[in-house]
């Protein structure tokens, strides 16, 4: 398979995850739609990665998804957080700082 | 048809119909499902992209750390709320069309871009080998500061999840 096959693939899963952030209410479904964006942006780094042999572009990806993780359980947590302050999921109803 | 179309197309429709599951489904619980399926399904993808190593990586980290976050997640906060969580989606006409224009303006940059068609030979024999010795070498102060990242961040995490005392 060509590079713009994967290239096509991965820009579709990231239109998949932008529809998933912005169309959910809830704040964990917003969470996964933006996991599906970085996958996408991952498989493209691998994907340029093996196209041009270079390995570096692994390793980029290598690094890509622990920081993913990272931002996960901190976003989590913070899910929770404002879960026992509001008792709500809704990412409307989080207008604390709303003047 | 060879091997490689054959896998690719599986793996694609298997990715893009578990992601569309993904946004579209109103379980809250079955929507983190259909995401480790489709986070397998780009593990595949790494694997017919030769990188076996980054395949495992994104088996044990995403499609198990993540997975198991969200649902402990999930599980917690019904626990908090006391009925279970259903999700709906707003603005959809909007969200299709922006995300649609999204696709079509990638897809057409990408139609004119000049892109390779085969891919080369990579030079090494072990790629998950050498992977490893440039992580350790060239890469060794990103690879530590990532380590610190990921303590600070999982701390942080801790922090803010602790039980209210």
């Amino acid at each position: 398979m060509p590079l713009h096959a994967y290239l096509t693939l991965a820009a579709i899963l990231f239109s998949i995850g932008f529809f998933g952030v912005m169309t959910r209410r809830n704040t964990i479904g917003i969470l996964l739609g933006i996991e599906l964006m970085l996958n996408a942006v991952n498989i493209n780094l691998v994907a340029f990665a093996r196209f041009n042999a270079d390995i570096v572009g692994m390793i980029f990806t290598a690094f890509t998804i622990p920081i993913t993780v990272a931002e996960v359980a901190l976003g989590l947590a913070i899910v929770i957080l404002m879960f026992r302050m509001r008792r709500t999921a809704i990412a409307d109803h989080l207008d604390i700082l709303k003047g | 048809m060879t091997l490689e179309v054959v896998t690719f197309w599986g793996l694609a429709v298997l990715l893009i119909g578990s992601a569309l599951s993904v946004v579209l489904t109103k379980n809250l619980f079955h929507s983190v499902l259909w995401l480790a399926l489709s986070l397998t399904a780009t593990a595949g993808i790494f694997l017919a992209l030769e990188a076996e190593f980054l395949a495992a990586v994104q088996l044990l980290l995403y499609a198990g750390g993540v997975v198991t976050i969200v649902v402990f997640a999930i599980v917690v906060t019904e626990r908090l709320v006391g009925e279970r969580i259903t999700q709906t989606s707003r603005h959809i006409v909007t969200g299709v069309v922006l995300a649609g224009a999204l696709l079509l303006a990638v897809l057409r940059f990408l139609r004119g871009a000049d892109l390779p068609v085969e891919r080369p030979v990579i030079g090494v024999e072990d790629v998950t080998r050498v992977l490893g010795k440039v992580l350790m070498t060239e890469f060794v102060l990103p690879f530590e500061l990532l380590a610190v990242l990921l303590l600070v961040g999982l701390l942080g995490a801790l922090y803010f999840a602790r039980p209210e005392d």
